[in-house]
């Protein structure tokens, strides 16, 4: 269960305001790829894009294409719920729904379709929060509210939570930002052995991280503030860390400015 | 090289069997040709049923419209879209039920009422007119509710105003705790309640009914509401303002009167304003403690005063075509007097906003 | 003497002052303390003089009642022997107060929501205004309109509900007349309760964390499965304190119920039949041709009103201020 993207020619705006322009790029399936580049670069906004969460923005507005598996997200006829289910998307702070336990969390997507059986849910549960290395910790209060874990744990039951509806592609907003070091190796573990089943993109202002769990990186970069957001290359990690053809990734890289 | 490079492995995918993304939808006209459908089967029922009240043709096509929409989505979208757009439709069928209210009490008001609203009717009182007939006017009325709203804004004001004082920068512990609640508690008491509180007070003293009882109980009705709006204006002044005074030597007395509430001051005068227009249009703490007057009587102290409310309320019930006339008018004279207090207070509160903001 | 030490263990609802030095007391700040502090004091000596004054002067009545004060259904206090009872007002004021939940919760929520989540941005805070301006409607506004322009354009609802769901019973209109029964002003209540039922319930709305309405979306929740998964769970204790609030001013209203009724004290099932009245209906109703003791006694059904609304509006601001400890926990 993996998709490839295919962007094209794509900016979004909010309101009046463009925020990235005219990126195109492909995001291998079953893969790692991770989007650096300077604060306001326009990574995140990309990224909320590829499932359509950036129109929920007020003013927010997009141009161009997204091609998953040569279908285009933004097609008239296309429901941008029916995308929001396959692309998962994991946000920057841990967001547990504050209601609802653990269980509940992550047969959350699922029982949105109604479609289930109840020994059936409780299977999914169970494999989504082993995929998601959490099980172990909470088997015996599933039945606590999430809110009451660690962040996290929080922020591994969110990643259970996305991957239950068994989505194509995983996209990850800065995931270990709000988190200590300790919790961000769980998670980095986490991304490498989700990678066999999901297309992950992650955005990530921590350049170590994008080293170590990435299999490609894009670098977006701004001409000045108030300028959209470009990309500026995208290439294999270890040629982007090594050798990147492009000065500004260089300069970025090796910490002369961002 | 702004390009995305091409990959090396672009061994293709095996075709997984996920659900198309393409989910059918109805076409995008569907909402408002449900409507006119239904309205029309409506309108087609009502008139061979010969309804008389139009509310129940409007109920029938807003359950047709629902019953429609949801057939229909269910079959070509799926029942969680469908569900969607019943939520949808419900969500506006509420707002469009509070308008209409609105709409029609404004303009019942306004229309009935402009038909004696003039100058004679604003500068004469009711003295020598008797109730079924048309003629007199609302000036002792007017007097009344200005010295009434006054007297109770000049008592409520300043001790709801120091009550918040109290409770922000000085209370603490059990009494502010219990003040807190209490001023809650009051917020809730209904009018009739304070009224019957003061008249209580009337029996056992033996007092006379006077404007003055009557600005007392609107005082008690309008103390939390001040208290309330203040509290809430005085916790957005930062902390580092009252520090900044202190720092500089500036007794406390002297910081809150100097630097904290100025620095409220637009918000405070709002929740003021607010308040008064909420007291300007209770009537029943006026019909127990200031008993109504034909005559016009400027002294509050002493004797039977009319008011707007109490007017209105007096004139419905005289009951003939000319008071009702009356009625309207002074009601559109007591919406007017609201109404632009409302919009005066909330643009003080605009105005001031980005001052108290930060 | 140290006025303004800082108990190590003082409550942290109120921003606390800045830490103050235990100076000398200046006679100023003795003042302005003592002044604000007395102010407080004073809403408190209001309040349990509220109750005391009520309560003496309901005994004074209750004492000279020869029927019994729960259970008469008749009001007299002039007669002789002098007989009065709640009965019928109290079952009036419920019955009337319930119609109006019934019809306005569901109608604010949905206006709520609107404005919270459905109105296009711009029309959004002009919406809320609007809610709220009918809020600034005096009641006895209210009232006329109802009685001169509502009953008359309910009486062909009334007939119809009579003769589909006559039926029931309680919708059985057994008698011809304008509509100004229980029914009617049970919506003229629901339309004057709408707005602050609306407003707390929106500010309830707003504040959900957008983070938890993003988790939703992220799912690929429809827009009505993103208000049932994160919204209407965070606002459900809040929705419920603004109906309660809403109750209590449905509960004492006055004005619009006198206008609109016409009262008896007869008891009655049938919402459509003309009749009945409400505590506060009865005491504008009742008070001009009282004499001393009829006063008292409309003291005494205030009493009952004070008694009601208290416990509605103390639940309503438990319900709110165990909510705030609930969200600041997991802030």
């Amino acid at each position: 269960m993996a998709k490839r993207i295919d962007v094209s020619g794509l900016s979004a705006f909010y309101g009046t305001h463009k925020a990235i322009d005219d990126i195109s790029m492909t995001v291998e399936p079953r893969s790692v790829t991770a989007f650096i580049g300077p604060s306001g670069c326009g990574k995140s906004t990309f990224l909320r894009t590829l499932n359509r969460m950036h129109e929920v923005t007020p003013g927010g507005r997009v141009e161009g294409k997204v091609l998953l598996d040569d279908e285009n997200l933004y097609d008239s006829h296309v429901d941008p719920v029916s995308v929001r289910r396959t692309v998962g998307m994991v946000f920057q702070r841990p967001n547990p729904f504050p209601t609802m336990s653990i269980y509940d969390n992550v047969a959350a997507g699922l029982r949105l379709n109604g479609s289930y059986k109840k020994n059936e849910l409780s299977d999914v549960v169970e494999k989504s929060l082993r995929g998601a290395n959490l099980w172990n910790e909470v088997k015996d209060r599933l039945n606590k509210p999430g809110s009451g874990l660690s962040g996290g744990q929080q922020q591994r039951l969110c990643i259970a939570r996305a991957i239950a509806v068994e989505p194509q592609v995983l996209l990850m907003d800065e995931p270990c930002s709000a988190l200590d070091p300790i919790s961000t190796l769980a998670i980095e573990d986490l991304i490498g052995e989700l990678k066999e089943r999901f297309t992950i993109v992650i955005v990530t202002h921590n350049m170590q991280q994008a080293a170590r769990v990435s299999d490609r990186t894009a670098f977006f970069n701004l001409a000045a503030v108030g300028q959209p957001g470009k990309l500026i290359e995208i290439d294999e990690t270890e040629r982007i860390f090594a050798n990147p053809s492009v000065q500004a990734t260089e300069d970025y890289i090796s910490g002369r400015f961002g | 090289m702004s390009q995305a490079t091409m990959t090396k492995d672009t061994a293709p995918t095996p075709a997984p069997v996920a659900p198309s993304l393409a989910g059918k939808r109805l076409p995008r006209w569907s909402p408002i040709g449900f409507g006119a459908l239904s309205l029309a089967l409506a309108v087609g029922v009502g008139l061979a049923a010969d309804w008389q009240s139009k509310v129940q043709w409007g109920l029938i096509a807003a359950i047709l419209f629902v019953v429609l929409t949801f057939i229909a989505s269910s079959a070509v979208e799926g029942t969680r879209q469908a569900k969607d757009r019943v939520a949808t439709s419900f969500v506006w069928v509420c707002f469009l039920l509070a308008i209409i209210p609105l709409a029609s009490l404004l303009w019942v008001t306004v229309s009935r009422g402009l038909k004696v609203l003039d100058g004679y009717f604003l500068t004469h009182s009711m003295a020598g007119v008797p109730g079924f007939e048309v003629g007199g006017g609302v000036y002792h009325a007017l007097i009344g509710t200005l010295e009434q709203v006054g007297l109770a804004t000049l008592i409520a004001a300043p001790v709801g105003l120091l009550t918040a004082v109290y409770l922000v920068e000085y209370g603490k512990g059990t009494l502010a705790k219990a003040v807190t609640f209490f001023v809650d508690v009051m917020t809730g008491i209904p009018s009739i309640v304070a009224g019957l509180f003061l008249l209580s007070i009337m029996l056992m003293f033996n007092l006379q009914p006077s404007g003055f009882m009557g600005a007392l109980a609107l005082a008690i009705l309008m103390v939390p509401v001040v208290v309330r709006s203040t509290e809430e204006m005085l916790k957005l002044v930062p902390n580092e303002l009252r520090e900044a005074s202190l720092a500089l030597g500036v007794p406390k007395w002297r910081t809150i009167l100097k630097v904290v509430l100025p620095t409220a001051v637009g918000g405070i005068t709002t929740g003021v304003m607010l308040a008064i227009a909420r007291i300007a249009g209770e009537t029943a703490p006026i019909m127990l403690l200031v008993f109504g007057s034909q005559l016009i009587n400027t002294n509050p102290f002493d004797g039977a005063q009319s008011s707007l409310p109490f007017y209105i309320w007096e004139q419905y019930r005289v009951g003939s075509e000319a008071s009702y006339d009356r009625a309207w008018a002074a009601a559109l004279v007591l919406i007017a007097f609201v109404m632009i207090l409302n919009l005066v207070a909330r643009g003080i509160a605009r105005w001031k906003a980005p001052k108290t903001g930060r | 003497m140290t006025t303004t030490v800082i108990p190590p263990d003082s409550p942290p609802s109120p921003p606390p002052p800045p830490p103050a030095k235990a100076t000398p007391t200046r006679p100023g700040d003795k003042i302005f303390r003592g002044l604000s502090r007395g102010s407080g004091i004073l809403l408190l000596v209001v309040m349990a003089s509220i109750a005391a004054f009520l309560t003496f002067r309901a005994a004074i009545a209750i004492s000279g009642n020869e029927g019994n004060f729960f259970t008469t259904f008749d009001w007299d206090p002039a007669g002789n022997p002098p007989v009065f009872g709640i009965a019928v007002l109290l079952y009036g004021t419920v019955v009337s107060s319930v119609i109006a939940m019934v019809i306005a919760v569901p109608v604010a929520v949905g206006i709520a929501l609107f404005i919270s989540h459905y109105a296009p941005r711009r029309l959004a805070s002009p919406l809320a205004y609007v809610v709220d301006l009918l809020a600034a409607v005096p009641s006895i506004i209210y009232g006329i309109w109802g009685a001169l322009f509502l009953v008359p354009y309910l009486g062909g609802l009334n007939s119809w509900l009579d003769s589909y769901l006559g039926w029931t019973l309680i919708f059985d209109k057994t008698e011809i007349g304008p509509a100004r029964n229980l029914f009617t002003v049970g919506i003229l209540l629901a339309i004057m309760i709408l707005p602050i039922v609306t407003s707390v319930s929106r500010e309830v709305f707003l504040q959900v964390p957008k983070m938890n309405e993003e988790a939703a979306l992220a799912l690929g929740a429809t827009r009505w499965e993103v208000i049932r998964l994160s919204v209407l769970p965070f606002g459900r204790s809040g929705v419920i304190s603004a109906s309660m609030l809403g109750l209590g001013r449905a509960l004492g209203e006055t004005m619009a119920v006198a206008t609109v009724l016409s009262p008896s004290f007869l008891f009655s099932g049938h919402l459509l039949d003309a009749g009945g009245g409400t505590f506060a209906q009865n005491i504008a109703a009742k008070f001009d041709e009282a004499n001393e003791f009829g006063r008292d006694a409309l003291i005494a059904s205030g009493l009952v009103l004070f008694v009601l609304t208290l416990l509605v509006n103390g639940a309503a601001r438990l319900i709110i201020a165990r909510r705030k400890e609930y969200s600041g926990a997991n802030a």
